[in-house]
């Protein structure tokens, strides 16, 4: 059995400026920081961000390292938009794909189950269509026959494109040295299609133990990730601070208010720079103590 | 404390609670604290079916107050939102979102303010409100009617209104169904030949030219606008007693 074990800083050596790089979680929720902040310190650039998006997406927009992001919303929930996106956007700084957010669901369905598109009703009459020219409607092939349905016959749905990434990362409460991941917390997101959708699987864990072991630490269903899904796995405590990690540990709201007010100013976001990213993951660590949100 | 008469909150709470009514079982979605306790308070009345989530990954039972904590919430079903796009995509859902903007036709805008390639204001996004608006009843809240958020034209069309669902096709418009917009001054919906926003009350209080001024486009106005109706005895004691004991209703809409 392979020993999939690896570092943050590993699979970030592994990516390439210019590539598609998919991020799960959600939202301000159970985000690959630890990833996140490694690409902050690393020298790549042009990245395309494909994420239900949250502070992943902002951080590295501030932090130079985004061409285009793919998404159908920013939010940090708590503060419902992030200053530093807001900054990026209205500075034209980066290019948007905007996507309804079942759309995208549907475009990562489909790159994991390598069709080019899925159809779905999501998109039609909205300016999703207009923004984006390059996406596709495409008409029920069903209009006679016994799977026709005679209210669709005809009907032009939208094909939303499969999101083929180069690389995707998900962190997760628990993983295992041959790369299964487990969710403790009420939602495992989108996780498992991010990884099925990209080329490189990367996974991040609070813990990693070992292979078999899993089913000590929670219920076996879910381990919605397995094996087949993953390349590489890293411990990394603490690994999705600031974001949520139930029950590991919930969002450290004082902190995501400090990233937010980083935004105000230049001097503000060179400071948070200098602080929490020009380090590494030790030095985070010490900066921001452990994360105390315990179970909820 | 059930005693006084109802706050412009309260109103608009009954009038978000009406929007259910016939709902039958279906998941409600409510974003904002007025219609989050119009949902709560249909389920506790008229709408006993109605299924409530409890604001993260899972179903309730029951209508638990405004603020109620996580560890005191009866969770009957797993919702992640994986299941969330099941729901959304099957019809079982009457999602009630806010508006930045909302116009004539039913367009609604959550993504940006301004050109959309280099937005003066860059909100939230665009989020599921193209799926929503085309595949089951949706309505709308708007705690700050102005011509700012009622206007002519949104900037970005992210829920779906009903011309251009029509010009979508019959795939946009089989499950569209915009059904209400609840604003702090009244309630309105598309109920007219060319599907374009009426009147269809008017909260007490609020007089239709002040309605009429504070909307940037032209409203369908009958002869005779309904005024929205007050809550019941039962309702007000709901409201005040039980679901929002600690009024956070008024901060969303004061008066």
């Amino acid at each position: 059995m392979a020993d999939k074990r690896t570092t943050p800083e590993e699979m970030v050596a592994e990516l390439r400026s210019g590539m598609t790089v998919g991020f799960g979680g959600w939202g301000s929720r159970r985000k690959p920081m630890a990833v996140v902040r490694a690409i902050c310190r690393s020298d790549l650039r042009d990245l395309t961000v494909v994420s239900y998006g949250g502070p992943d997406v902002g951080l590295l927009c501030a932090a130079g390292k985004v061409r285009r992001v793919v998404c159908g919303f920013v939010t940090l929930d708590s503060i419902v938009l992030d200053p530093h996106w807001r900054a990026a956007r209205q500075g034209g700084r980066v290019a948007l794909t905007e996507l309804d957010e079942g759309m995208f669901f549907a475009g990562l369905q489909a790159a994991a189950w390598r069709v080019p598109f899925l159809p779905t009703r999501a998109g039609l009459g909205s300016d999703v269509l207009v923004v984006n020219p390059e996406l596709r409607t495409v008409r029920s092939p069903y209009t006679d026959g016994p799977f026709a349905d005679p209210a669709d016959a005809g009907a032009e749905f939208v094909a939303a494109p499969a999101l083929r990434l180069d690389a995707a990362v998900v962190h997760a409460n628990r993983a295992d040295t041959a790369g299964n991941a487990q969710f403790l917390g009420p939602d495992r997101f989108f996780d498992e299609l991010f990884l099925g959708a990209a080329a490189r699987r990367f996974v991040t864990a609070e813990r990693v133990v070992a292979n078999g072991a899993l089913a000590e630490e929670g219920p076996l269903g879910a381990v919605t990730v397995h094996r087949l899904l993953t390349d590489a796995v890293a411990e990394t405590p603490g690994g999705a601070h600031f974001t949520a990690c139930p029950p590991d540990y919930d969002r450290d709201e004082a902190f995501q208010r400090e990233y937010a007010a980083s935004a105000a100013d230049p001097d503000a976001w060179a400071a948070f720079r200098r602080r929490y990213l020009d380090v590494d993951e030790d030095g985070y660590r010490a900066a921001v103590g452990e994360p105390t949100g315990g179970p909820r | 404390m059930s005693d006084g008469a109802p706050s412009r909150a309260e109103v608009c709470a009954v009038a978000c609670a009406e929007v259910w009514r016939h709902a039958g079982e279906v998941m409600v979605s409510p974003f904002g604290t007025i219609p989050s306790l119009g949902a709560r308070l249909a389920k506790l009345t008229f709408s006993p079916d109605l299924s409530l989530t409890d604001g993260d990954a899972a179903l309730v039972v029951g209508a638990p107050p405004l603020g109620t904590a996580p560890g005191d919430l009866v969770r009957e079903a797993a919702m992640p939102y994986r299941s969330v796009f099941d729901v959304v995509w099957s019809g079982r859902r009457h999602v009630m979102m806010m508006a930045s903007q909302i116009d004539r036709t039913g367009n609604q805008n959550l993504s940006a303010i301004g050109d959309w390639a280099r937005p003066r204001v860059q909100l939230v996004g665009v989020r599921g409100a193209p799926g929503n608006s085309v595949n089951h009843p949706t309505s709308y809240w708007v705690p700050d009617h102005s011509p700012r958020s009622f206007v002519e034209k949104v900037d970005v069309v992210s829920g779906v209104g009903y011309h251009r669902a029509a010009a979508a096709g019959p795939g946009a418009t089989r499950y569209h169904d915009v059904r209400a917009v609840v604003s702090n001054l009244g309630v309105f919906d598309f109920e007219t030949p060319d599907r374009v926003m009426r009147v269809r009350s008017v909260h007490p209080g609020v007089r239709l030219d002040e309605v009429v001024a504070a909307t940037g486009f032209e409203l369908v106005v009958a002869d005779d606008v309904p005024t929205t109706r007050l809550p019941s005895d039962e309702e007000l004691a709901l409201l005040r007693e039980v679901l929002d004991p600690a009024a956070t209703r008024d901060k969303e809409v004061r008066g």
